[in-house]
């Protein structure tokens, strides 16, 4: 399967744009993705048409507004092939997610002693929500180690596997190195000792076919907005079992079921977790976007972005002084983060932009990782199902003039 | 002239390319570092001060970005031979000229060449490092101390 890309670049709008009067190539994919016409279709229908608050309405258009924002959790659920749209609850974004399981599962289940076990590629959103469990519970947090070429080392974690770990939480792709880590096996390897595995699939979800049943993840936290979807509108999967057994994450509207004056009952799941008017126009949104990337085909957008990342990964190797961090193409992702001789990542970055190329420089929300890394900053490139190989030679010739721009070969220490 | 080009002039390319004043001072009196976590910047600024507040000496090691390591650069050039009292005026200058205000262009030299930085609010920091770790310098030595442990974050520029 493989995309026709020029066709898919007709449906991102955005896209036509020009950047520093240059044609914009965008490269920034894994910060956010661009939105295609279905999608921003769909938002405008729902205000002009649909507006309305959900659930409760007793009026025509208070209706249509449930269906679809339930029509959008049955898209979602069969995206990840969940076994019932009950068990999609939407959320702002992946980190909220991760919160919701942090508070409502963890203070529940963690106690001072146990292991939450992460691994050394984690988003700061998939480790800060977990530091803060580990200081409100006491539970000590541990780390899969990565080897040379930024794969986990799962061996060198084998003694963390035993009855005192409590929760694995791990990313389905490294945001820095691109890494595609093999859940399953370490889901598997969880659940022989008892343990619950979160998976982050803030980078994956959006461009990898995932089955939250096949996989066996009980948790599963992604954001909308990075797979083709709107901002403001992210997914927790959980196993139904384990929403049933959790008490609430936020307090307020839709997720009670009774109340009074000093208590109330809550309601069933997802709404137990959805309190307050939820993103309405947001969520529906995303259904469209889920939509979308399915009539594409999961495998195909992976199929492409193979083909780009192992092009760009020859072409970026033939630049003086290029050094990419994480595996070879072969498992990795549609993302290379890099470092370009002594060139600063912002340098670069701030270069490009003038060159009508937006990549992402910094630490990419991961600085443990760049520390063991030992370096402060990377420049990332990152692709989607509508990059082309020709915006990976634009990126390659604005990097080689970088190099240049900046004299990187001449530079010299003058005394005065 | 686009704001690109303003804010990499051909000064601060120079700087960045050939950097004045690196190493350190060995018979330095007060040793201080700075840090800018956004971007991991890293500057060591070693000085040796004379009993009326002149600078005798002053070196810089550390890495960062082209606007960082160019402001180093400049500012140890500038502040070399002269006193804190001159130094902490050009300090100010710079703060302002950060904030778009205007400045007396004949006594910053070279420093306006950063004034480009001003149009891209990110790289303020980059270019304001250098300043703040000097700044602790001299709080550090009048305080009568040698700046050992001392170290100061971009982050806490207000």
């Amino acid at each position: 399967m493989s995309c026709d890309v020029q066709k898919l670049r007709e449906d991102f709008p955005l896209l036509r744009q020009t950047m520093r009067g240059k044609p914009l190539v965008y490269l920034d994919s894994a910060a956010t993705s661009q939105k295609p016409r279905a999608v921003l279709d769909t938002l405008h229908t729902y205000y002009e048409r649909w507006n309305a608050n959900v659930h409760r309405g007793i009026y025509e258009i208070s209706d249509l507004a449930t269906q679809h924002y339930e029509a959008a959790r049955a898209a979602v659920a069969r995206f990840i092939h969940a076994a019932e749209p009950a068990e999609v609850i939407f959320t702002r974004n992946a980190t909220e997610a991760i919160n919701l399981v942090a508070r409502a599962w963890g203070d529940a289940n963690v106690k001072a002693g146990d292991v939450i076990l992460l691994t050394e590629m984690e988003h700061h959103s998939n480790l800060v929500p977990w530091q803060l469990l580990a200081q409100r519970t006491g539970a000590r947090l541990e780390f899969i180690p990565l080897d040379g070429q930024g794969r986990l080392d799962l061996a060198a974690a084998e003694k963390f596997f035993n009855d005192r770990l409590r929760l694995v939480a791990v990313t389905q792709m490294s945001n820095v190195l691109g890494t595609i880590n093999p859940v399953a096996a370490i889901i598997r390897h969880a659940h022989a000792v008892g343990a619950v595995v979160l998976v982050d699939g803030a980078q994956g979800c959006a461009h990898i076919a995932s089955d939250a049943q096949k996989m066996d993840c009980d948790f599963l936290a992604f954001s909308g907005h990075k797979m083709c979807g709107p901002t403001g509108i992210g997914v927790l999967y959980g196993r139904k079992r384990l929403l049933e057994a959790m008490p609430p994450f936020l307090g307020g509207g839709e997720m009670i079921s009774v109340v009074d004056w000093r208590e109330f009952t809550w309601n069933h799941t997802p709404w137990k977790f959805e309190a307050g008017t939820p993103a309405i126009a947001q969520a529906i949104g995303l259904g469209a976007a889920v939509e979308y990337l399915e009539k594409v085909g999961l495998d195909a957008i992976h199929a492409h972005e193979d083909t780009l990342v192992r092009y760009a990964w020859e072409k970026l190797h033939e630049l003086p002084g290029f050094r990419p961090y994480g595996p070879p193409p072969d498992e990795r992702g549609g993302l290379v983060a890099f470092t370009l001789d002594d060139l600063h990542a912002h340098d670069i970055a701030q270069f490009l932009d003038q060159q009508g190329v937006a990549i992402r420089a910094g630490h990419h929300c991961a600085m443990p990782l760049h520390k063991k890394l030992g370096v402060a900053a990377t420049a990332r490139a990152s692709f989607y199902l509508y990059n082309t190989t020709a915006e990976v030679d634009a990126l390659v010739a604005a990097l080689r003039k970088a190099l240049t721009f900046f004299g990187i070969e001449t530079k010299t220490t003058v005394n005065v | 002239m686009s704001e690109f080009d303003d804010l990499y002039q051909a000064i601060i390319l120079d700087h960045y390319r050939r950097p004045r004043n690196r190493g350190t001072v060995p018979d330095a009196n007060v040793r201080v570092d700075g840090k800018n976590p956004l971007c991991g910047d890293e500057v060591r600024l070693e000085l040796r001060v004379d009993g009326d507040g002149r600078i005798v000496d002053i070196k810089s090691s550390g890495h960062g970005c082209s606007i960082s390591q160019a402001s180093i650069s400049i500012m140890t050039e500038l502040l070399k031979g002269h006193t804190f009292e001159e130094g902490r005026r050009l300090l100010e200058s710079v703060r302002a000229m950060m904030k778009g205000g205007e400045v007396d262009e004949e006594a910053m030299g070279e420093l306006i060449a950063l004034r480009g930085v001003s149009k891209f609010p990110v790289r303020i920091k980059c270019a304001m490092l250098s300043w703040t770790t000097f700044e602790l310098a001299m709080a550090e030595f009048q305080a009568g101390r040698n700046g050992a442990g001392a170290v100061v974050s971009t982050e806490d520029e207000k």
